[in-house]
């Protein structure tokens, strides 16, 4: 092919005062500003761009818009490669780099193109049959390297993206005639109407007959652009609709690229959406169809309207539709050669220009050339003498493809129509009407009419027709193929995956009919372009091996993205801690400055430990925690779950969602609970405090706060509605600052905090409200260590200041802040449970040995009913018990299993929690074990990743089980 | 995308919300048998069709509400309140 | 007529132009009357009907199918295969499952493509690590192949991942199952449709169950739209569509029907060598052997009998796909779907008589049922053929809904699977 730029003023589209240069395989490409990347390349008579996916075959560019099956390039390098890029879809630029993917080591010698050679083995789902002997995996590795396309970025994309939602009356998607026309009667009845068009520029296909006098049609198109502006329309451009979803919501992809974001995504939520997508043209089938220089004919004729550039220098149409002829007329006008028309049908609706010889009842039987086309073969289609015509291009026009998709998508029916052989919407959908070529209609004057209707929200039936007749079959008669006296090339179908004729033939006769088998079988439809441009061949074809006709034959699903889209731009920016934002404490400065390892616990960013100088978590955690036991140690809690309940049935309400009792709690006192799912498994504990006859403080665990609620906003007002109860999360309104150790008390009361407050007269698991500096705080005496402790609850904004006071304080008492793996050794030691490391989704309340008291309790709680269940009455279950190493210095690893053999072993149990003791000088263990409680004192063997342990089973705590530290 | 009306505070984006599932599912008393308790706890309608079930405006104004939605084409018939009966009428 | 599926077979056609070979199952018109009539043609159905044959002997079963073989979960699905499971009910049921995939190709004279590429499951936090050491136990007990992997071996295996620090969920390590991988997905129906086919089992496409045929209480056929089938027993294996037929059986299920999303990026050379998932950010990875990067994540919110998916499920997946994997940002998504997954409390199979006396189910595989194929139809065909629960079935009843003995694996592994 040689493509070649005409001379100004064609190229509506482009600006020759702006030239613009890049790299094409090392080749140095001159294009100006509003080329495509395809445009350039066609307009510097480069026709070989790419290979095919399986049979490496030369391929070039196809059409000229997001249909391209074929002109794929890795646009860019390094971190910036964006692989699979089709050359008619993206705009060039000054200093871009365009590389063929799939090809090694360059396009013009690609050694996997040795494919083709053996192409007869590879029909159809060869693999399928073979690689079987003596195992697939001896082949795997070779054919995925084969496999694959273009190549991916070589590390995190630098660009940025971003996302915006907008809500509009009326959606009108498409910018051609109908599209304009429809936008411009819905604003003037007074709707909202937002107008979206993937092109750089509105005008569809009217943009495209300009070169056609008769049509009059830049005089139209000018006079709809100042329209539709004046009526107030909102125009996107470079916006593709992705997909509609529920309700219609429009997703839409903008390329933006004017240096603040690279694409942009839009939802847009609209009372009514008009689709006025178009169509895409469908190929005419023959031997040697996927040589580069074989091209949709609209997309020959567009090249030359909007880019100035003429596909060949002598162009065959090849044609089974009228509209073939306006493309010749355009090419005739535009001063392009066009050498003959092809014309399949016995009859054509339209006259030829003048000079350009017609062969009626005919078709392209050869095409000479493999990486350009030198010429056609063309014979009548009831045999005689084939006849060679020098071209260098073949504009393919074979009838039309409504852009059906996101009627399809959106769950609208699809009608085949005989005359035009082409799938329709069928009905309207509610809120979702189709006009213009995407319904159907080609005439333009009633396209219009019809068009105006629906803007205005007169739904009227779509004017279908306006093509003429177009046969449904698109393939050359046996007899035209044998006036070849040689075996024809092969037809492909879908040319970016090689599929060809033979292929659906042999998808048939092995029963892959369905047209979803076919799909499937074949690989039809299911490259990049998503068979925008093959599918409707395919199933044609598909129907005539099986005669049925199109109709029964049906489509495959179509599904979202009409076109492929970029990760990160459906990702739009929610990327490292958007991803999901982290919570920081209201102390996090304090934790900062005090050297505080930050780790992510349930959302929250937490001192895992404060290590000093190279010390690792674990020995850090440790000597905090005997800190803590010898001295005291300052905590922060803030994420600690709270929920405030107020009304006159809250104690009753507890009673319901509690497995203890709440309502027997007398005002100041508090108590631990656990909360049950109704099928009776653990999913949440913590203290309850009563602040008033008809007010209680609730801590629930930091990462259950948000489900907790849940299920007492779920209770209350879907089961428990006569329940007068408020409940009202305040987990970040209160910080929380927990002072433990024996010198809790003598850190607290040199802060300044009142005698009334210290441990002889204010009592473990009690509550009280009080003043602190001014600041009404809410101090609890409760213990997560087995120390003297204080949980300081205040107003956030004032925890970084106590936090601050007790550590100048705390000098004197050498008071340390100690982090989560610090209190997980301390609870560790004291056997306190830790909901989601002792316990998982199947534990129930008496595994833990939480059980007691429930036959005595009056209200029916959450859960109740669940724990008579036979599961929950099974003397084999698993219960918590500690572990000590036999040798009482090995650790016992978390996740250990408790066997009786070496394994393959039946589990008897494993290792819920692990921590090393300072204080005891031992590591000490929980574990769930079959039939614990009843094994205490027996030694049990251990198995961690191949080695194993022994270990002795005995009661919690293992630290100070009469509870004596908790007074200091 | 679906979009929810929430009795209190108008359309609102499905993500939103909080899908609690079937509605009106009667909690049977504690003397219940183990199969009316499995019954109530797991054994659902899930029709193809027509389904009543309770959403909560999470991330709004938290409260619950009932719906009747077509669980094939996700169009929202009745919205009702937590505590009412299903409305006769429900075609989406 | 060529029937068996060979390199030299292959070689044979060619010369010919690939004109002879059979059709790979032969597509029935429905009899009156079968042993067996199995309801539903995806991969569970047919794998039913090829052991009912296979091993039992029993060829006059007809699988019938609403649409098209394989056009259910079979051929939506992530196609990823493996047993690394937590308890031993599970861990024996799926291995099972695992090694009939390791032969399958060979069984069927079928090329399923099984690649053995690994799974690793990532761990982001030191609890993570923590509860991938009691799972790797748990398999290592089990007889399943387990390995604990750190972060440096992750990213041996998987080179494109980000384990720095900086990311929002950074990668402390994982876990791995050698063994596991995934097979191609169309081609395990088709190769258990053409097995079954081959020894007589009659194949129905575009059969749908309008009703069940009943007499004193006993299912004894099915009403279609291609007419009345009778039949000894009647199975269904028929996934998210399971309640639709056991409320017209006259039982219920504690099935709910969710949409489970799936995603492929457009072909690119290869960027991925195992199976990747992260529980944290929800969503797993692999690479096709086309080389598509195929994506699975969590279900849809809300029960969904429509196959398609919410965008913001959509968006909330690729997002964790290129927080994982910062390089493939800009890759370009080619397609989203969704197949409706049945849902059970425990993530559990039900395999084994329904309530209705005649009837058989397997359901409940819930968003893993791909894997487990061979032994979901293996197990199936036993109790059709012998009225016997399977030994690997036996733990997996309705009943222990209400006895309450579930075998929740999300339970206790903490992730959806």
């Amino acid at each position: 092919m040689s493509g070649y730029r005409l001379a100004a003023p064609h190229g509506a589209w482009i600006d020759r005062s702006r030239a613009l240069r890049f790299d094409f395989n090392g080749v140095d490409v001159k294009g100006f500003a509003g080329d495509t990347v395809a445009s350039a390349l066609l307009g510097q008579g480069i026709g070989h761009i790419g290979r095919s996916f399986k049979l490496h075959r030369p391929r070039g560019i196809f059409s000229c818009g997001l249909e391209e099956p074929t002109g794929l390039v890795d646009i860019g390098v390094g971190r910036y490669r964006t692989p699979n890029t089709r050359a008619t879809d993206i705009a060039a630029a000054d200093g871009m780099t365009a590389k063929t993917g799939n090809a090694w080591p360059s396009l013009g010698l690609d050694l996997a193109a040795i494919n083709n050679k053996f192409a007869a083995l590879m029909p159809a789902g060869f693999y399928y049959k073979t690689f079987m002997w003596p195992d697939w995996h001896l082949f795997e590795p070779a054919i995925r390297r084969m496999a694959g396309l273009g190549v991916a970025a070589d590390g995190p994309d630098p660009d940025r993206y971003d996302e915006v939602s907008q809500q509009v009356e009326v959606l009108v998607i498409g910018a051609g005639a109908a599209g304009m026309q429809a936008a411009l009667s819905a604003a003037q009845s007074g709707r909202q109407v937002l107008l979206l068009d993937s092109g750089p520029r509105p005008g569809g296909w009217l943009a495209s007959q300009s070169l056609r006098s008769e049509a009059n049609s830049q005089q139209r198109l000018d006079e709809l652009t100042r329209l539709v502006a004046a009526a107030g329309v909102s125009l996107r451009v470079n916006c593709t609709v992705l997909g509609l979803y529920d309700h219609q919501l429009a997703v839409a992809l903008e390329t933006v690229n004017d240096g603040t974001v690279r694409e942009r995504l839009w939802k847009i939520r609209a009372e009514r959406i008009i689709l006025a997508t178009g169509a895409i043209e469908r190929p005419m089938l023959f031997p040697d169809n996927d040589r580069p220089g074989v091209m949709l004919a609209s997309a020959v004729e567009r090249y030359a309207t909007h880019f100035g550039v003429a596909c060949g220098k002598r162009i065959v149409i090849s044609t089974a539709c009228d509209s073939g002829y306006d493309v010749a007329a355009s090419l005739n006008a535009a001063g392009i050669e066009v050498a003959a028309i092809v014309d399949s049908r016995e009859t054509n609706g339209r006259a030829a220009p003048m000079g350009v010889k017609v062969f009626l009842d005919s078709s392209i039987v050869a095409v000479s050339g493999s990486r350009a086309i030198n010429s056609v073969t063309v014979a009548a289609n009831r045999g005689g003498d084939a006849q060679a015509i020098a071209a260098d291009c073949v504009a393919s026009a074979g009838g039309w493809t409504p852009a059906v998709n996101l009627h399809s998508m959106a769950g609208g029916k699809l009608r085949w129509n005989d005359v035009a052989s082409m799938f329709v919407p069928d009905l309207p959908l509610k809120g979702i009407e189709s006009v213009g070529a995407c319904a159907g209609a080609f005439e333009l004057e009633l396209a219009l009419e019809h068009a105006d209707a629906t803007g205005r929200g007169n739904a009227t039936p779509a004017p279908v027709g306006g093509l003429g007749i177009v046969p449904a079959r698109n393939t050359p008669t046996l007899a035209a193929l044998s006036t070849l006296g040689r075996r024809p090339g092969k037809i492909f179908v879908d040319l970016q995956n090689d599929v060809s004729a033979d292929d659906v033939e042999l998808a048939a006769r092995e029963n892959y009919r369905s047209v979803e088998h076919l799909k499937r079988y074949t690989t039809m439809g299911m490259a990049t372009d998503q068979g925008k441009t093959s599918n409707i061949n395919a199933l044609v074809l598909m129907g005539e091996l099986t005669e049925r006709k199109p109709a029964e034959v049906g489509t495959t699903k179509f599904r979202p993205p009409v076109k492929p889209v970029t990760l990160n731009a459906l990702a739009a920016g929610r990327t490292g801690e958007r991803y999901r934002p982290l919570k920081r404490m209201p102390g996090h400065a304090w934790h900062e400055t005090h050297g505080g390892l930050f780790e992510e616990f349930g959302g929250w960013l937490r001192p895992a430990a404060y290590c000093q100088n190279s010390e690792e978590v674990i020995p850090a955690a440790e000597r905090e925690a005997l800190h803590v036991r010898t001295h005291v140690g300052i905590f922060e809690g803030s994420p600690l779950g709270k929920i405030e309940i107020y009304g006159p049935d809250a104690a009753a309400f507890l009673d319901l969602m509690y497995v203890g009792t709440m309502s027997t709690l007398a005002i100041g006192q508090a108590r631990y609970g656990l909360l049950l799912r109704e099928d009776g498994v653990i999913f949440d504990d913590g203290i309850v405090a009563r602040l008033g006859e008809q007010h209680f403080w609730i801590n629930t665990t930091s990462g259950g706060v948000d489900r907790v609620a849940l299920a007492f906003e779920e209770w209350q007002q879907c089961e428990y509605a006569n329940h007068r109860v408020l409940i009202t999360p305040v987990t970040s309104s209160w910080g929380n600052v927990t002072v433990s150790g024996p010198k809790a008390w003598k850190l607290l009361a040199a802060a300044g905090f009142d005698e009334s407050l210290a441990p002889p007269n204010m009592k473990h698991m009690t509550m009280r409200e009080v003043a602190y500096g001014g600041v009404k705080i809410r101090l609890m005496r409760a213990s997560f260590s087995g120390e003297l402790g204080y949980e300081i609850n205040l107003p956030a904004l004032h925890t970084q200041s106590l936090l601050q006071r007790l550590s100048e304080v705390g000098r004197e008492f050498d008071a340390k802040p100690y982090g989560i793996e610090a209190l997980m050794v301390l609870r560790t030691e004291k056997g306190f449970l830790h909901l989601g490391a002792d316990t998982d989704g199947t534990t129930l309340p008496g595994d833990v040995g939480m059980d007691r008291g429930i036959a005595k309790k009056a209200a029916n709680f959450v859960g109740r009913r669940s724990l008579l269940r036979p599961v929950a009455l099974d003397a084999d279950r698993m219960q918590l018990v500690g572990l000590l190493p036999a040798d009482r210095t090995s650790r016992l690893p978390t996740g250990a299993h408790i066997v009786t053999k070496n394994p393959p072993a039946p589990i008897d149990g494993f290792v819920t929690s692990s921590a090393y003791s300072g204080v005891l000088g031992m590591p000490v263990a929980l574990a769930m074990l079959k039939r614990g409680f009843a094994r205490i004192g027996e030694t049990v063997t251990l198995y961690h990743l191949g080695r194993t342990l022994r270990a002795e089973v005995v009661k919690t705590p293992f630290f100070d089980p009469k509870g004596e530290r908790l007074e200091g | 995308m679906m979009q929810l009306q929430c009795p209190w505070c108008g359309r609102r984006p499905e993500n939103e919300f909080h899908c609690g599932g079937t509605t009106a599912i009667v909690r049977p008393p504690i003397d219940c048998s183990d199969e009316v308790w499995g019954n109530y706890l797991f054994f659902r309608k899930n029709p193809k069709g027509l389904h009543a079930e309770r959403w909560r405006h999470t991330f709004g104004c938290g409260q619950w509400f009932n719906i009747v939605r077509d669980t094939v084409t996700h169009e929202v018939g009745a919205v009702y309140g937590i505590t009412e009966a299903q409305p006769r009428a429900v075609d989406p | 007529m060529r029937n068996r599926y060979s390199a030299g077979n292959l070689l044979g056609a060619a010369l010919g132009g690939h004109k002879d070979w059979a059709p790979a199952w032969r597509d029935a018109e429905p009899k009156p009357r079968y042993d067996v009539i199995v309801i539903g043609g995806g991969g569970h159905g047919l794998a039913t009907a090829y052991y009912l044959a296979k091993n039992h002997g029993i060829t006059n079963v007809a699988v019938i199918e609403a649409g098209w073989i394989g056009g259910g979960n079979t051929g939506r699905n992530t196609t990823v295969v493996r047993s690394n499971y937590l308890y031993a009910e599970s861990a024996r049921l799926y291995d099972f499952s695992v090694q009939r995939y390791e032969s399958l190709s060979k069984d069927l004279n079928f090329n399923v493509m099984f690649s053995q590429r690994g799974i690793i499951t990532l761990a982001h936090s030191r609890h993570d690590l923590d509860a991938q050491e009691r799972w790797t136990n748990a398999m290592l007990c089990n007889g399943i192949d387990a390995e604990m992997l750190t972060a440096r071996q992750v990213q041996e295996c998987e080179p494109r991942l980000d384990i720095s620090s900086r990311a929002r969920y950074p990668i402390l390590g994982g876990f791995t199952q050698r063994r596991a991988g995934s097979a191609r997905h169309d081609a395990v129906a088709w190769g258990y449709a053409r097995a079954a086919s081959a020894l007589g089992v009659d194949i129905v496409q575009r059969c749908s169950v309008q009703d069940f045929i009943k007499q004193d209480g006993r299912v004894i056929g099915v009403k279609t739209n291609r007419g009345e089938i009778r039949a000894d027993r009647v199975a269904m294996a028929v996934a998210g569509h399971s309640s639709v037929l056991a409320n017209l059986a006259g039982f219920a299920l504690p099935v709910t029907s969710y949409a489970l999303q799936a995603m492929v990026s457009e072909p690119v050379k290869p960027v991925l060598k195992a199976v990747t998932l992260s529980p944290a950010l929800g969503a797993y990875w692999s690479q096709s052997d086309k080389g598509e990067v195929v994506i699975g994540g969590a279900l849809d919110h809300f029960p969904s009998y429509a196959q398609r998916g919410s965008f913001a499920v959509n968006q909330q997946v690729i997002a964790a796909t290129v927080e994982a994997f910062p390089s493939l940002g800009r890759l370009r998504m080619l397609r989203h779907w969704a197949g409706i997954v049945d849902v059970v409390q425990d993530s559990s199979p039900i395999i084994g008589a329904t309530p209705i006396p005649g009837l058989y189910i397997n359901c409940g595989w819930g968003t893993g049922g791909f894997k487990a194929i061979p032994v979901g139809g293996w197990t199936l065909a036993h109790v059709l053929a012998t009225g016997q629960n399977h030994e690997l079935a036996e733990p997996f009843q309705l009943s222990r809904f209400h006895t309450g003995r579930l075998i929740d694996e999300a339970a206790a592994s903490g992730i959806a699977h």
